[in-house]
């Protein structure tokens, strides 16, 4: 029988939660990396297995770990005690360097800060890890200041993958309120060189040759809060989702704003409809109907919880435009939390199953398709990341 | 020489060991020399106390030795006696930050 393995990332900590496909019955592993933030972990769809997180703090920095028997055992991929040729001690996984070479020319060097001054880029932390459709030892960051790098040895070294800093709209790129991160990477199941990143505060990109070169794809977004609502760049893009099926329709969640586009980012057109507010942070879709869309509206983005003390996931059966609010077994007053953008997913179960954590340390699960929710979990730290595995 | 270190609890956890550790230094004990060692010892600690390339002490983390702060002291200035004799362990503090 099939079973799933939820992974969670927190604020003090990672989790691990694993239930058969009735998904009513839960184990609890954890907490893994006390004390330390845990932005996202991801498992590899080849070897599920194979699991990378990134654990990070405000006092001792970047570290990646790895697992290799599906979250039972970590290790600092390169931070053990193995030696490099010249017979010196690697430790190299949490090793993010800008790329300066020659052969780039130094791609660029600074970008927009808040004072509108120019900053150089500053390494902070990974806020997502996605681990290659067909290779477990290749995995890609997404990193605050907001650049992609690539792993091709399990993550024990890194390589920035600079086109993406250095396609010429870099400069104008700024932090968002959580500073300025590489959250969202999608990989094309059906075109290997394609994929889409989105950086808050910059907007949506794409490559078409597995990330040497890139260009930006926001033709379409509105955002009120820039001097040029449609400019090319600037756009603080939340999140980004695709069914695998239909790699050209991609769903976004801006800051305010659903949105989506079937020709690959191209043009995008909004698709609010009827929500009660558009402003959030997730948004994914169905793992068997490519049109059912999930979304879970915030109040505003300056009260940063869900609206009317509700908590509410709203679900589009077409394509969205149309919205139902879906509120079974979910708290329906004195609810003010808040739902990160790393933090929703969805099984590939037969019944599929829909997942998110909130600020508060629930996670739920609804093993129908959002009809219902149940809250795995009432009490974790902050829920920063929620990524589910679908296991034979 | 072999100095003791004591590290943070968050750092024991990444590399695995008791608060204190005893790491041989080679040559004079300097805060450079003594994080050297350490480093090479566990090197998943790269990263965690001073920045990677610059070898800069991170802004959240602080040296202490024999009741002193040494973090604003030069990475190659001599650490005392004390430590360099193992009588005294050189600490790795984490700040006091946030609320």
């Amino acid at each position: 029988m099939s079973r799933v393995r939820v992974l969670v990332g927190t604020r003090k900590g990672a989790f691990i939660l694993t239930s058969d496909g009735k998904r009513q019955n839960w184990d609890v592993a954890g907490p893994f990396f006390t004390g330390w933030e845990v932005y996202h972990l991801k498992g590899s769809p080849t070897d599920p297995d194979r699991i990378y997180a990134s654990q990070t703090s405000g006092w001792f920095g970047q570290v990646i770990q790895r697992s290799s028997d599906g979250g039972k055992t970590w290790d600092t991929p390169g931070g053990g005690m193995t030696t490099n040729p010249q017979g010196m001690p690697q430790g190299e996984s949490n090793k993010f360097l800008y790329d300066t070479s020659p052969e780039t020319g130094k791609p660029l060097t600074t970008h927009q800060f808040y004072d509108g001054t120019q900053r150089p880029w500053e390494f902070k932390r990974v806020w997502h890890l996605e681990p290659s459709l067909d290779d477990p030892n290749t995995v890609y960051a997404g990193i605050e200041d907001a650049a992609l790098f690539k792993s091709t040895d399990g993550a024990a070294s890194w390589k920035e993958l600079s086109g993406l800093r250095g396609h010429g709209t870099g400069p104008q790129w700024q932090p968002g309120a959580g500073g300025m991160c590489l959250h969202t990477i999608i990989l094309d199941p059906k075109n290997p060189g394609r994929i889409y990143t989105a950086i808050s505060a910059a907007g949506a990109f794409r490559s078409d040759d597995a990330g040497a070169t890139w260009k930006p794809i926001n033709r379409g977004l509105r955002s009120q809060y820039i001097p040029d609502p449609n400019a090319e760049v600037g756009h603080c893009v939340h999140r980004i989702a695709m069914h695998p099926s239909r790699p050209n329709t991609l769903f976004m969640q801006k800051h305010w704003d659903v949105l989506r586009t079937d020709d690959a980012g191209e043009n995008w057109h909004e698709v609010s409809g009827n929500l009660p507010t558009d402003f959030g942070f997730v948004v994914d879709v169905h793992a068997h109907e490519p049109e059912t869309v999930y979304v879970l509206p915030i109040q505003s983005d300056s009260h940063h919880y869900v609206a009317d003390g509700k908590l509410r996931v709203y679900r589009s059966r077409t394509g969205g435009n149309e919205w139902e609010a879906l509120t079974k077994g979910l708290p329906q007053k004195d609810c003010y939390v808040n739902v990160l953008r790393d933090a929703m997913c969805v099984d590939s179960l037969d019944s599929c199953g829909v997942y998110f954590g909130t600020t508060g340390g629930q996670v739920y699960v609804s093993p129908d398709a959002g009809d219902s929710w149940t809250a795995i979990v009432h009490d974790f730290p902050a829920v920063l990341s929620v990524e589910v595995q679908t296991l034979a | 020489m072999t100095v003791r270190v004591t590290i943070p609890p968050n750092l024991r956890d990444l590399a695995r060991t008791p608060a204190e550790i005893s790491v041989d230094v080679a040559g004079e004990a300097t805060q450079r020399s003594v994080l050297d060692a350490l480093e090479a010892r566990y090197p998943m600690l790269k990263g965690t106390i001073r920045d990677h390339v610059t070898q800069v002490r991170r802004p959240f983390v602080r040296f202490f030795a024999c009741g002193e702060d040494f973090s604003h002291e030069s990475p190659d200035a001599p650490l005392p006696a004390s430590v360099a004799a193992g009588t005294e362990p050189f600490l790795v503090v984490g700040a006091i930050a946030g609320g």
